[in-house]
């Protein structure tokens, strides 16, 4: 016999808004709403209609900040309570939509780099993301390999060994003679469909950034964008973490019911692998015939940048003294420039610097300009927003010097000095140029 | 032939702060601004209207308060605005996106002229991702030219344009047939100032507003349903607190004494 009990519902509630905790993402919880009860405001906040809610928690659910709860009356969280000190919790029943998305990950195994080349010398940030790549295939148990493609290329599939890849991907031909994104997104897209990598990691720089916009709407499939941290959860799915809302906030992104999942990493945000004389792996060398009329594009020249003056690379310096907005004018960085001359390094720039016509654009660290790791970087008059931050965080050294004691690039700094940066500046290069003077001497 | 820039209204980032107590966004007062690379799109196709007399469509996907921005290109010289808005757009990450800008694009390709040129922004300042001109490229079949710093030359009748592309250290010449999707960097252009007439004359100007029931996309291929990637969880970094120095107001000898000697202990000064 069934129960002859009245059944008493359980109260689904409804949501609403934290204060303060919506970060305006873009609608998400508008868009996931199945009873249209959300409404967005001019700051691009929901308004929810209490009225509406049929408290399916899918706003709740797709919510990147938290920044929805499920809302109960103090009569509902008593039927609340009451029906959770009787009734058992039902067991989950598996989804059949569910399981298909499972099977059809299944069919996806290893970790890829695809290795950048121009003129068959290789990008440093294609051996960076072997070390990150191979900590990701060991997590997985899987392969990692290298996807080298290019005319007279063959070479890199050893240095790619060494640098920790397993097996290389080869497509050789003089068609891929100068990166051009048609045959190169063709090529990529051949050996995904043929291979099935879960995971495909490319450079963001000018070329990977191109190509991986182009394959990943090609095999449709989520491409996350400057990636600084790559890890994998508990159900092998690859956490992306990059910087968001303009470098202002970290934020962990998924690509969980897709596959590959593709991610472009910065150069210089992933240390580099040991190098590894002679380990050997295997080349899986595909022939693809893609005809050179077939590509309409044609690359005609290549120059290389001159070195002028203000043409300095700050990627490569052991020590950078950066100025920000606290240097005032264009002329103060001279002070910059004394110290820098004095230990061998170069001078960079924050944002505000840079837009404010300062400093010229390459001098530029953070979101939107360079990432750099020198031995030590000094911020001088730099307040530290995230997308600065997220520039020069993995320096060996940080220090920082500014007048606010509460600035955030304090948080950041192995040593800070609190002051005037006018004074404190010309003091460090002063003392130093004592101190070699001093040592010269004996 | 019809010239389309995509733009984007976006928060400026620039001006965002975190809270320190709370460590969440201060997002009070953060004015709306038009993606800063978006405006040079657009300089490059009022330019292209000024040479060739060809016609300019502003297009962008966003909130109803998008509007704004559109009238702004109005304002310019750009002769339609359109408005991709609809909350099942809502939520898109980058694919989805490129999804909706495509099937506009197509439309206004097949039903007012045939689109020649689509010019973007390298990048939004809000994502950073550089990834929709690519993706829309891809699913038109447009030719694919990211981070054009000069346009060297375009041969309407023949279709032909040579663009120089900015990269790493270098510069590369590109020649390719039209239609292409041109993705632009700053050093391209420098936008002009809208004139007084103009702004009148836009303030009369129609945004059009373009919803699902005009593009009929697959709600599975739009917005939320039709994204990829998701975000799961927002946060600012921990850090720990840096080591203060003396008191580098009153006595900055002190403190940069203080400093050099850490660095020499940690053998870390090259002298």
């Amino acid at each position: 016999m069934a129960d002859t009990k009245p059944r008493i519902k359980r109260p689904l509630g409804v949501a609403r808004l934290l204060d303060g905790a919506c970060i305006a993402c873009g609608a998400r919880c508008q868009s996931a709403c199945p009873a249209n009860c959300i409404e967005m405001n001019d700051t691009g906040e929901p308004v929810i209609d209490p009225a509406k809610c049929i408290g399916c928690r899918k706003c709740v659910k797709v919510c990147p900040a938290s920044a929805l709860e499920m809302y109960f009356t103090p009569e509902q969280l008593k039927i609340i309570e009451e029906l959770s000190a009787t009734s058992t919790p039902a067991a989950d029943n598996a989804d059949p939509e569910e399981e298909a998305v499972a099977r059809k990950l299944l069919q996806y195994r290893g970790v890829w780099v695809f290795v950048e080349q121009t003129e068959g010398e290789a990008a440093k940030v294609s051996w960076e993301l072997m070390g990150v790549g191979s900590r990701l295939a060991a997590s997985l148990g899987v392969e990692l390999s290298a996807m080298v493609i290019g005319e007279n290329v063959r070479h890199l599939c050893a240095e790619a060994f060494a640098y920790g890849a397993s097996r290389c991907y080869l497509v050789d031909s003089p068609v891929f003679r100068h990166y051009r994104t048609e045959p190169y997104a063709q090529a990529c897209c051949v050996l995904i469909e043929k291979h099935k990598p879960e995971i495909i990691l490319m450079g963001a720089t000018g070329m990977g950034r191109d190509l991986a916009g182009a394959v990943a709407t090609r095999v449709s499939t989520g491409l996350t964008a400057d990636c600084t941290g790559l890890d994998i959860d508990e159900k092998r799915n690859l956490m992306q973490t990059r910087p968001a809302f303009g470098g202002n906030i970290m934020a962990t992104i998924m690509c969980d019911r897709f596959r590959p999942q593709m991610s472009t990493v910065r150069p210089n945000v992933m240390p580099m692998p040991p190098y590894q004389e002679g380990a050997q792996g295997e080349i899986t060398e595909e022939l693809l015939a893609i005809p050179e009329e077939s590509i309409l594009a044609k690359v005609l020249e290549i120059s290389h940048d001159s070195h002028s003056r203000s043409a300095v690379d700050i990627t490569g310096a052991e020590f950078i003294i950066s100025g920000g907005r606290g240097m005032m004018a264009p002329e103060n960085f001279s002070i910059l420039q004394e110290l820098a001359d004095e230990i061998g390094g170069v001078v960079g720039a924050s944002r505000s610097a840079v837009d404010a016509g300062w400093m010229p654009g390459d001098r530029q660290v953070g979101q939107t300009g360079k990432t750099v790791r020198p031995k030590i970087y000094i911020a001088c008059g730099i307040s530290g927003a995230i997308q600065h931050l997220v520039g020069m965080q993995d320096s060996d050294m940080i220090i920082a010097i500014n007048r606010d004691r509460n600035a955030p690039i304090f948080e950041v700094a192995t040593y800070g000095i609190v002051g005037d940066l006018f004074r404190v500046v010309p003091a460090i290069t002063r003392q130093i140029r004592e101190l070699k003077t001093a040592r010269n001497r004996h | 032939m019809l010239i389309v820039v995509c733009i984007k209204q976006v928060p400026d980032t620039t001006q965002v702060q975190i809270d320190p107590v709370t460590n969440t966004l201060v997002r009070e007062g953060i004015p709306f601004i038009v993606n800063p690379y978006d405006t040079h799109a657009l300089e490059e196709a009022l330019r292209l209207k000024d040479r060739f007399g060809c016609r300019v469509a502003a297009i962008s996907m966003g909130p109803p308060n998008a509007e704004a921005t559109l009238r702004k290109a109005l304002a310019l010289g750009a002769d339609r605005a359109i408005l991709l808005s609809d909350r099942v757009f809502g939520g898109a990450d980058t694919l989805a996106t490129s999804n909706v800008l495509a099937a506009a694009i197509s439309r206004l390709d097949s039903e007012l002229e045939k689109v020649g040129i689509v010019l973007c922004g390298k990048q939004t300042i809000d994502g950073d991702t550089a990834q929709v001109g690519p993706g829309i490229a891809s699913r038109l079949s447009l030719q694919q030219l990211t981070l054009v710093d000069r346009i060297l030359s375009i041969e309407l009748n023949d279709g032909k344009i040579r663009v120089s592309r900015k990269l790493e250290g270098r510069h590369e010449i590109v020649e390719s047939p039209l239609p292409a999707m041109l993705t632009v960097v700053r050093e391209l252009n420098r936008p002009r100032y809208p004139k007084v007439p103009m702004r009148l004359a836009a303030a009369g100007g129609e945004v059009e507003i373009w919803n699902n029931q005009v593009l009929k996309l697959d709600e599975n291929t739009i917005g939320l349903k039709g994204s990829p990637t998701w975000v799961t969880k927002i946060f600012s970094p921990e850090r720990a607190k840096g080591e203060i120095l003396g008191d580098g107001y009153a006595d900055p000898d002190g403190a940069a004494k203080m400093l050099i000697e850490k660095l020499l202990a940690k053998d870390m000064l090259p002298v």
